[in-house]
């Protein structure tokens, strides 16, 4: 297959495809022309580069890759719906970005660092909007459940990785949490994979 | 936080002539510095502020001052003056806010108790945890801003896709039926509805027998019937039937006789003579 069918095919399937495509997903894809997974990856990139100066860009996500439009554009493309986009409070962006950066964290975790009580109302909408989803239990008593953040939180902010988002100060006990966020993030984009 | 100095006007050192509300049973003349709020807004900065932390952090803010140096007896009299406040105007009080309240009393009447001798060792400000807590708040709102400031499907950007038919048409075929097909299909289904069909045994209401009977008593009064006169027709279709297969009957048994003079003309029935004897076995 010549470089530039290659390229038609996989910008072709990006296109087609309802969710973004992984790497893997396109070496599937391409299993019985034997295209290397280095080579797709070059091709992705020179995609990338035909699309920078395009009204739509290739991104990489923590799902894969996918078209989207430039994010300058938002303002101005908005008027193609009726429905504004959701704007979300600063308790709820506050509560995310605990979860985000802290996790895996513990209602009470939350609670103490803010200062209030957690809202059911802000965790429910978090985790149906599939942003966040409880990892496991911490071992003290009452078991109370460990939230993290998933791929498509990942996907939603436009990152392929918890990494992706500027840093923020880290706290006495943010070692730990700093520790295990790369594992529970890789474990929520296996997951969405299959 | 932005928009809350918008909603705190200018003070002027006149404006303490009334009091602004009673703490305790004690007028409260002063108004805490950078904190006047009126009273209708007050509810838009609850909202404003999300949660204690918050409001703390604005009012070490307002002192220009590291949360390290928390100063926290200023800032727990305003803390207060602002959680009163609210007490006054009968808003449902956040149980949060009272809890920081508590917090910050703790703290200043540790400060102000002159420390025992003996303890120096263990010398722990007691501002320490709290300043723990503000530094660690400031930091996730930092974040909160960072995750407001990333690009957000929906808001900033779609996810373009080119919206294909083509698993749908993979999916289903369009049908290519001839009429034949159809008729073919049909008289299938038909088959099939009929091997399910129970098989009715009416019980006969009309007699072959008995209307082999009727027809030769018939006969015995007159030795020629004309066919048609066999049958009565108000007896509908079963009726005619049964009496049409109660002559090919007694025809066949040879009781009666078949006769026709020419051809088209009407056929008559008559006894046969010499079979009489065996008629009332029959009947």
């Amino acid at each position: 297959m010549h470089d530039q069918q290659l390229k038609q095919v996989i910008e072709a399937a990006l296109f087609a495809a309802d969710e973004p495509l992984s790497v893997d997903q396109l070496k599937e894809l391409l299993v019985a022309q034997q295209i290397s997974k280095a080579k797709i990856q070059t091709t992705l990139s020179a995609l990338q580069q035909d699309y920078q100066n395009r009204g739509v860009q290739l991104q990489q996500v923590a799902s894969g890759y996918r078209f989207q439009t430039r994010t300058e554009l938002g303002s101005i493309l908005a008027g193609l719906w009726q429905e504004k986009p959701p704007k979300y409070s600063q308790a709820l962006l506050e509560t995310l970005a605990l979860i985000a950066y802290r996790q895996p964290i513990t209602r009470g975790d939350i609670e103490e660092i803010r200062g209030v009580s957690v809202s059911s109302q802000i965790m429910k909408t978090l985790q149906e909007r599939g942003w966040v989803k409880v990892v496991g239990q911490r071992e003290v008593p009452g078991r109370p459940q460990l939230y993290a953040t998933t791929a498509e939180f990942l996907d939603y902010f436009n990152v392929k990785d918890l990494a992706e988002l500027p840093p923020i100060p880290s706290s006495e006990n943010a070692q730990q949490a700093t520790a295990t966020e790369s594992p529970t993030a890789e474990t929520a984009t296996d997951q969405r994979v299959h | 936080m932005s928009e809350t100095p918008e909603l705190t006007p200018e003070l002027t050192p006149e404006q303490h002539a009334l009091p602004l509300g009673f703490v305790r049973g004690e007028p409260v003349l002063e108004r805490p510095e950078d904190l006047y709020i009126p009273p209708d807004a007050l509810e838009l900065i609850l909202e404003a502020f999300s949660g204690p932390m918050d409001l703390l952090l604005y009012l070490i803010r307002r002192h220009k001052v590291e949360i390290v140096d928390l100063p926290i007896l200023p800032i727990t009299q305003q803390y207060m003056t602002y959680v009163d406040m609210m007490k006054e105007l009968k808003l449902e009080l956040a149980a949060d806010y009272l809890v920081m309240a508590a917090m910050l009393t703790e703290i200043k009447s540790r400060l102000l108790l002159p420390k025992p001798p003996q303890v120096e060792e263990e010398d722990i400000d007691p501002r320490a945890e709290l300043v723990r807590r503000l530094r660690e708040y400031e930091a996730i709102c930092e974040g909160a801003g960072h995750l407001d400031a990333q690009p957000q499907q929906e808001r900033d950007f779609c996810v373009v896709q080119t919206g294909s038919d083509a698993r749908e048409l993979v999916k289903q075929l369009p049908p290519e039926v001839s009429l034949e097909d159809l008729v073919l299909a049909f008289g299938k289904v038909m088959q099939q509805a009929q091997l399910q069909e129970h098989h009715h045994i009416h019980r006969e209401r009309l007699s072959t027998r008995a209307r082999m009977s009727a027809i030769l008593d018939l006969l015995t009064q007159q030795s020629r019937v004309r066919f048609s006169d066999v049958f009565d027709t108000s007896e509908g279709k079963a009726g005619v039937v049964v009496s049409f297969l109660a002559i090919l009957e007694l025809s066949k048994e040879a009781l009666i006789e078949i006769t026709q003079v020419d051809a088209f003309s009407e056929l008559h029935i008559s006894k046969r003579q010499d079979q009489q004897s065996t008629v009332t076995e029959h009947a």
